[in-house]
């Protein structure tokens, strides 16, 4: 009953990190854009609970709940803007966004 | 111990992967809780056992399903009670119902050596209890800035999620009404 190999961690929460990496950029449905950035954030939060538990402190669990507290507003925020984008575009295709300016 | 993390571990990375090649969004939110459920095992095999519930709640729970309100107010597709009854067959749910089994059995497992985080990895257990004291110890000024930042949150999800009404001054309000009337004539 060995405690697991931080390598290994950082392994998965690299991996899961580039899984997201991979779909924000090529996907084009903004949905799924916000989706893969939640993958992104949670693989980086795992990273800190790896960290945290190699030295058996609490600082990589309160990284945690910190960028909980950020993914939990930016969903907020990013869906708002999502509801304007499809009422002003009739679209989800983030492309379709590319006429803004200023 | 250690074969419960791997099993995990393969657990959210094919979850992940059946996230970002689904062309359903519904779908890929099912995957997604899944994976958000492996990582949360996870946490429990690396010793952070309140990290591990604080990733069902809010990850799984309140984000997942603030994504499906918001899909649901979209109303994108024109579903029906057939579309619906499309979506229920078996090999859309067998998928994640395979998959959570697996987490399930684990739980089951880790539940059944209860006295895991005492003696599996006593080296790196850290209980919510040392969380807690090192939150609102040291690290206080955090928790207060992310007390602003959710508030920030608020405020912008409301302001942007607004509808604009039309607004239209009382004179045009009359120019408009007879032009309608003429319309309907």
């Amino acid at each position: 009953m060995t405690a697991i190999p931080m390598e290994t961690g950082l392994l998965l929460a690299g991996i899961l990190f580039m899984l997201g990496l991979i779909s924000v950029m090529i996907r084009r449905n903004i949905i799924f854009m916000l989706i893969s950035v939640e993958i992104m954030l949670n693989a980086a939060g795992l990273a800190f609970i790896v960290a945290g538990s190699h030295w058996a402190q609490p600082d990589g669990q309160i990284m945690f709940i910190f960028i909980l507290t950020m993914a939990a507003a930016e969903v907020s925020v990013g869906l708002a803007l999502i509801l304007q984008i499809y009422h002003q575009l009739k679209t989800l295709n983030s492309d379709a966004a590319n006429f803004m300016k200023g | 111990m250690e074969l419960t993390f791997y099993i995990a571990a393969s657990v959210a990375v094919l979850a992940t992967i059946m996230v970002i090649t689904r062309y359903n969004m519904i779908h890929a939110l099912l995957y997604l809780v899944v994976s958000f459920l492996a990582v949360a095992v996870v946490f429990l095999t690396m010793g952070a056992p309140f990290m591990a519930a604080l990733e069902v709640i809010v990850y799984a729970g309140a984000i997942v399903v603030l994504i499906i309100f918001v899909i649901m107010m979209l109303s994108l597709t024109r579903e029906d009670v057939e579309q619906e009854k499309a979506w229920l067959q078996p090999k859309l749910w067998i998928g994640p119902a395979l998959l959570s089994f697996v987490l399930l059995a684990e739980l089951v497992y880790l539940l059944a050596i209860a006295d895991m985080p005492a003696t599996a990895s006593a080296a790196s257990y850290v209980d919510a209890q040392a969380v807690g004291l090192a939150l609102y110890g040291p690290y206080v000024l955090g928790v207060q800035l992310s007390g602003i930042l959710l508030m920030a949150g608020i405020v912008g999800a409301y302001h942007l999620g607004r509808q604009k009404k039309k607004v239209i001054h009382r004179f045009l309000q009359q120019e408009e009404a007879q032009k309608e009337r003429s319309a309907a004539l």
